[in-house]
Parts: structure tokens; sequence; C-alpha cells
């Protein structure tokens, strides 16, 4: 595990006008890893994750993935995005899209000038991108929805299908935020399983949540955030088990 | 008396229409008022949508701050005046020079109407849940591809209603061009009524005429609708 990691955080901050959100936050993600991020609503765990991707602009520090500070404007972002996946609270599949063009739709736009260059035509990469997408809901067992829109479907099922919309640009990352705080009760197991799956399969994963047991089942590495900054990380074992810092007592006691 | 009353009433109408071929310009009025209201709808919503979108965009990235100020400033003051000072502001300033009154009655109106897409189009895209254009970026696409391919779409569905509104206003208002001059529909049942001294068809005749192209884009707003709204009904296809 101790090769080059695939992010490394330096001295992340954000601030919303005087109010800190983060506060020097420093952490490297190793590949392979999967690594759960707790703590406390307000505690800064969803904007650590989406500054990971910029999607909130960090105000100071670095983040290092691919070996560029992607925290600095001048980067082109959409390029390091494409390689980092992305699953929401609140799914985010594309209303006007059904299933398979939800699925579809990065890639196509993205990759194919680059097929072109490759000799394809732009129809056969399309099918390429076509049969891809049916594989991956095959997978899930939702290959019959692929012509319908999203609106039509469980929360469940749109969260599955946003995690493998996210899975067709063959992410080197994947950020989950709150995966199956949206769900209803009888659908976060779904949700789960096939995020376990996936972390089953080797991909490297930075995952907010608040279900503790799956934190513990899935966890190579758990940390603990509080007011802007990382107060306790250590491996689910240590830190469910046997906190140290008074913070993480105190959480801990509150949410098992 | 019967015989009487009707034979008064066909010659009335004879008088309207048939008389010196007066039916053509009806025709004329018609086509002058769609033509300038095609081309003001054509020009208020590339104006509107653009400055929507720089609004939008604004919002999402901070980005095109000159741009949001001139937009502001165009709408406070189209808004706060009226479209026929802005007319004649137009047709006997800017303009004074070009005899072309039906283009500048569409100019005109199509910078007003502008400004009034311009609120429509916000309304539409800032009722696009926010998560469609992180979920766009998440995935690698730009700004603009994800506007282009997710938010536009459905901003043009969400503010359909009140855009074709602004159309229907729009057809109706052009009739203020007649204060200069330009032979539209509004204009017409005057000249006829100062050749027969009688008011009521001519005016009839332009009320009907105005409420088939009215209802002619009633019925455009449905089927655009129809198309627009498969997304709420589940099944894709055709």
């Amino acid at each position: 595990m101790m090769n080059k990691p695939i992010i490394e955080v330096k001295g992340l901050q954000k601030s919303f006008g005087s109010l800190n959100v983060l506060d020097d936050i420093s952490t490297s993600i190793y590949p392979g890893e999967k690594v759960v991020v707790i703590g406390a609503s307000g505690s800064g765990k969803s904007t650590f994750l989406r500054c990971l991707n910029c999607l909130e602009d960090p105000t100071g520090g670095q983040i290092i993935f691919d070996d560029v500070d992607i925290a600095d404007p001048k980067v082109d972002i959409n390029i390091h995005r494409q390689n980092m996946g992305m699953v929401f609270q609140q799914f985010n599949l594309f209303n006007n899209k059904t299933v398979l063009e939800n699925i579809m739709l990065a890639p196509v736009t993205i990759y194919t000038k680059k097929a072109v260059k490759e000799g394809k035509t732009k129809a056969e990469f399309k099918e390429e991108c076509r049969e891809k997408a049916m594989a991956l809901l095959r997978r899930i067992g939702l290959e019959d929805k692929a012509n319908v829109y999203p609106s039509t479907l469980s929360g469940g099922q749109k969260q599955r299908i946003a995690i493998v919309r996210a899975l067709a640009m063959n992410p080197k990352v994947m950020l989950f935020d709150e995966p199956t705080s949206a769900l209803d009760p009888e659908m976060v197991g779904e949700v789960l399983n096939l995020i376990k799956e996936v972390a089953s399969e080797g991909m490297t994963m930075v995952i907010v949540t608040h279900e503790m047991g799956f934190a513990r089942e899935v966890a190579t590495r758990v940390l603990f955030m509080d007011e802007g900054r990382i107060a306790e990380e250590g491996t689910p074992k240590e830190l469910f088990d046997n906190p140290q810092n008074p913070r993480t007592i105190q959480f801990l006691k509150a949410v098992l | 008396m019967n015989i009487l009353l009707a034979a008064s009433i066909i010659d009335r109408l004879r008088k309207a229409v048939i008389v010196d071929d007066r039916w053509k310009l009806y025709l004329e009025g018609l086509g002058n008022t769609i033509i300038i209201a095609l081309i003001a709808a054509l020009i208020g919503t590339v104006i509107g949508v653009f400055f929507a979108m720089v609004n939008y965009i604004n919002k999402k990235t901070g980005k095109l701050k000159v741009l949001k100020v001139i937009a502001n400033i165009y709408i406070t003051i189209i808004r706060g005046t009226p479209v026929v000072l802005q007319l004649m502001i137009l047709y006997f300033i800017v303009f004074v020079s070009w005899d072309n009154g039906l283009m500048i009655g569409a100019i005109t109106f199509g910078i007003n109407s502008g400004a009034y897409v311009a609120e429509i189009a916000r309304a539409g895209f800032e009722s696009v849940d926010d998560g469609q254009m992180e979920a766009g970026r998440s995935l690698g696409l730009s700004t603009w591809q994800t506007m282009y391919h997710i938010i536009i779409p459905q901003a043009v569905k969400n503010c359909l209603p009140p855009l074709f509104n602004e159309f229907i206003t729009l057809v109706k208002e052009t009739a203020i061009v007649g204060y200069v001059g330009i032979m539209d529909l509004g204009k017409i049942p005057g000249l006829i009524q100062s050749r027969t001294f009688d008011y009521l068809f001519p005016l009839l005749i332009a009320a009907v005429l105005y409420l088939i192209v009215v209802l002619g884009l009633t019925q455009l707003h449905h089927i655009l609708e129809k198309k627009l709204s498969k997304s709420d009904r589940g099944r894709g296809g055709k």
C-alpha cells in the first residue's frame, strides 16, 4: 500500500466568507484504499469530499492528483474530473435523458473525438458506448429500464444507476457523498451492496456516510472530522473500538 | 323588415371586404403584423436567453461580471419605460434616416421582448436543480457541454408556458406600431373606416384575424409541451 498516493491533500482550506469550513487538512489516499469520512453534520466532511474534485473551489492548499495540483485555478479541471467518479446524495440523474442516455452521455461527449482520431467512426464508437452501458445495466439487473426516464425509478434504482454512470468513465477514484442518506430504509441495502462490490474489485474510494456498520465493514481507513479538521483517523477497528479523541468518543456514543 | 336588415348587413360587409379589393388590406396588415412579431420574437429570444445564460453562469461560476451588469441595466431600462416611447425613440431618433418602418418596429419589439424573455428564461434556468450541473461537471463535462445537453433542455421545458404567454402578448402589442404609421393589422380597420364610415366589420375582422394567430400559437405551445414532457411520463422512444 505504500506506493505513490492517488490523491495527496496538502494544507487544504475552504472558507465561505469569514467562516472556515476546512482548516488545514492534509492526508494521502493510496490506490485501493477505501477511506470513509465520518463526523457530525457541519463538521466539513461533505465540503472536504467536494473539494477533492473541485466542485467546491478550495481557498487554500493543494490537491495533487495525477501529479497535478488540481486546486490551481489555471488547471483544466474537466480532464481530471473524468478520472474521478462522484455519487451524490440526491442521485442527480439527468432528468431529460433516459437511463441509457444518462450513462452514455459523458463517454460519448468526451471521448468521441479521440475515438475518431484512432480511426473509428462516430457511429461505431457510440455503439461501443451503448454496449458498455448495457453491460453496466445488466450488472445491476436494470437492463429493462434502459429506455425509461429517471422520474419512474425508485431511489435505490436511481442511485445504482448513478454509480454505474460514474463507472462508465473508468475513473481511478470514486467519491461518494452520503450515497444512502436520501433513500428509503428498504433501499439502503441494495446500494451499499453495489458499493461493496465495486470496492472489492479494487476501486479506490472516498466515502462520506452515516452508515457506521457499512463504514466498519468496507473501510480500510476511517477519518473522523470535527470543526473542519481531521480530529482522528485509523483503521475501523482502532477508531470504532478504541477511539482516543474525546470528540470521537462523544460522536460515536451519539450515533451507535 | 328582416330582409331589409339582412340586405344592409350584407352591404356593410361587402364594403368592408370586397369593394376596392379591401380584403387585400387585411392580409397585408396581417402579413406585416406576423413579420414584425416573428422577427421580434426571434430577436427577443436570442437576447433573452443570452442574458439569462449570462446570469446563470455568473451565479454558478462567478464569471461574466461585466455582462451581468449590462444585462441588469438593459432589463431595468426596458421594463421601466413604455414600449411606445421606445418605438418613438428608435423610429424618430436612432433610425431617423432609415425608411424601413417594418424592420424598425421588429427591432423595437425584439429589444423590448428580450428583457421579458430574459426574466422568463432566468426563472427557467433557476428551476433546474443545481445537482444537474454538478452531476455533469463531476463526470468531466464542461460548463457549456452540460448547459447544452442538460440544463437548456430542462430550462426550456420549464419556461414554455410563460414564454408562449410572452409571444401571445407580443403579437397583440405590435399593434402599437400604428403610432408611427406602419400598416399593421391593427391599423387597417381605421384605414377602411375612413373610406366607408363604418367601423363594425373592419374591427370584427381584424379581431378575428388576431385571434386566429393567437390560437395558432397556443396550438404550437401544446405540441411542443407534449413533445418535451415525455420525460415526465416515463417511457422513452417515439
